[in-house]
């Protein structure tokens, strides 16, 4: 059986940097699958080789069995992979439904190659498929209020989650989420992991996102990849890598311990 | 998209009052003209600046779509002014096309100095071609439409309503190309490329479409504009020309398809009178207009549209 998703042997490095050393990982259709890892370790590496921002020095990439190593970023997304950023990466110029509208448009152009989908469509109404789905998306997310806002001066929460409802506009059959609660206060994490989750069900896309908050991963992961100096040091179900002694001690931090006392 | 959209009708009605007003002020007819050549050329800088890429080498068009036009009529005698205006859209277009794959890898002041370059090559170029007239140009015949000349002594008219139709149509195709998925492309490429190409478009394929739309109504612009004047020189190419268009883009502002027309008219009127009263210190009168409006409305004229809409 072929995987949605393969990476095999993977290795980048950056001078005497190891940012990816044999890396190989086969993803499952539907799986959800967390990574972590301290700064550094090679996480936000892997989701910019998967995604064709960075070429690995050696390994290879297959995408559905098609090998994708050497494709740029336009061409990953055009077969079914996205991501969303740590930093979220919007049209600050624009409001947050049209940051949507300009998503969807390329979709739109995309699913339609050739000259005819390049014609400037003048029938009134031309836009209301787009205008739909965007609005839709807003809903979805619980941007609604937003709408009209610019993106440039949203909220950090609102803008993750904004940057998020544009990858998943392509309608991947792989997401890659950087870190989507970073930046977030404590109290905002779950609810905007749960908009997303729900969401990405809703289209059936597959989820690897990288995270630091333990409780996160392990409430929504089905899978856990601990990265470590370019490695991957444990693979697995949650509770298994996360009492793995070695993940312990070098991913998540010795002193890590239940919240109350972090709390302290 | 809520509200409802209002430009279209705007157009329409700016075609049926200038028609109307050339009618009514026949002197007006030749600096109107003029004004609708540069128009378009700015029209074509007003896309680009959407996309934030700034060519300082517009004129390169300019001059090549009036030249195409002008050696057509010079040398075969074709003086319909369609096919002279659709040869220099080709001509444009097609170095635009040719030009657009070096360009379309530059950005910023890479982009602009570049094409400015460009512009001063073609420049050289002509400068050193006797046949085409060097430094002095030549004349161009008067150009006709379905036979009829479009211009006489006594009437200009019929050239001024043509270039408004032409002006009109430049007008609204671009506020519809705005409005389609590649057109929507120029401030998400200005805001954030690496998102675009993340979403699954090719930001160097839609820079050279644009760089090329830019071409060719820049063309047209010059070929309106030398049909005009009833000639042409390769000062259209020199980089003084290039930097009023952008002069005139900044002075217009980038809200509306109907900015670059408004702006060239002021531009015009301004350049008119304080030609008449100081001919020897207009441009001093020209660089305090621009200097007003950079501070009073750095959003150009168009903004006054807006403030008024509001």
């Amino acid at each position: 059986m072929t995987h949605l998703l393969e990476a095999k042997g993977l290795n980048k490095r950056f001078g005497a940097v190891t940012a990816a050393a044999d890396i190989s990982v086969a993803v499952a259709q539907d799986s959800v699958i967390g990574l972590i890892g301290t700064n550094g370790a090679g996480k936000t590496t892997f989701v910019n080789m998967v995604t064709g921002y960075l070429k690995p020095d050696t390994g290879r990439i297959f995408f559905q069995g098609r090998d994708i190593t050497a494709l740029h970023p336009r061409q990953v997304t055009r077969l079914g992979i996205c991501r969303s950023f740590q930093i979220p990466q919007l049209y600050n110029s624009l409001s947050a439904y049209d940051n949507l509208i300009v998503a969807l448009g390329i979709v739109l152009r995309n699913a339609k190659p050739g000259v005819f989908s390049r014609v400037p469509r003048l029938v009134p109404g031309h836009e209301l498929p787009l205008h739909e789905a965007a609005e839709a998306m807003l809903e979805r997310f619980g941007l609604g209020e937003f709408r009209d806002k610019l993106a440039g001066v949203l909220p950090e929460g609102i803008r993750k989650l904004l940057d998020i409802a544009m990858a998943l506009a392509v309608k991947p059959r792989v997401l890659l989420l950087d870190e989507p609660t970073s930046g977030v206060s404590s109290e905002e994490k779950f609810e905007i992991m749960d908009r997303v989750m729900t969401a990405v069900r809703a289209e059936g896309a597959t989820v690897l996102f990288v995270e630091h908050d333990m409780d996160i991963v392990s409430r929504y992961a089905n899978r856990v990849l601990a990265f470590y100096d370019g490695r991957i040091l444990a693979d697995g179900a949650p509770e298994a890598v996360l009492a793995d002694p070695e993940v312990r001690e070098y991913v998540i931090g010795a002193h890590a311990q239940p919240k109350e006392v972090s709390h302290a | 998209m809520n509200r409802q959209d209002r430009t279209p009708l705007l157009i329409v009605a700016s075609l049926v009052l200038l028609l109307g007003l050339g009618l009514l002020f026949p002197n007006w007819q030749f600096l109107g003209t003029l004004a609708i050549g540069k128009g378009l050329t700015v029209l074509g800088l007003l896309l680009l600046l959407r996309t934030g890429l700034v060519s300082f080498g517009q004129g390169l068009y300019y001059c090549l779509g009036a030249y195409a036009a002008g050696t057509l009529s010079q040398f075969t005698g074709v003086t319909d002014v369609l096919v002279l205006l659709l040869t220099a859209a080709a001509a444009s277009g097609v170095a635009a096309v040719i030009l657009g794959i070096l360009l379309a890898a530059y950005r910023g002041i890479f982009f602009s100095m570049l094409s400015l370059a460009l512009s001063m090559i073609l420049y050289g170029l002509l400068v050193k071609t006797a046949a085409l007239g060097s430094t002095d140009g030549f004349n161009l015949a008067v150009p006709t439409l379905l036979g009829l000349p479009l211009a006489s002594y006594e009437s200009r008219y019929p050239l001024f309503s043509l270039a408004c139709v032409v002006a009109a149509l430049a007008a609204l195709a671009m506020h519809y190309y705005f409005r389609t998925p590649l057109g929507r492309l120029s401030p998400a490429i200005r805001d954030n490329e690496i998102r675009v190409e993340y979403l699954g478009a090719s930001v160097r394929a839609a820079v050279h479409v644009k760089y090329t739309i830019a071409g060719v109504l820049a063309g047209i612009g010059g070929a309106l504009t030398g049909l005009t004047v009833g000639h042409i020189d390769p000062e259209m190419a020199y980089w003084t020309t290039s930097g009023e268009f952008v002069f005139v883009a900044i002075l217009s502002g980038t809200g509306s398809v109907a900015a670059p027309f408004l702006g060239s008219f002021i531009f015009e009127l301004v350049r008119t009178f304080a030609y008449e009263y100081s001919p020897n210190s207009w441009q001093l009168a020209l660089g305090t207009v621009m200097l007003l409006i950079i501070v009073f409305l750095p959003a150009g004229l168009w903004s006054l549209m807006q403030r008024r809409r509001a």
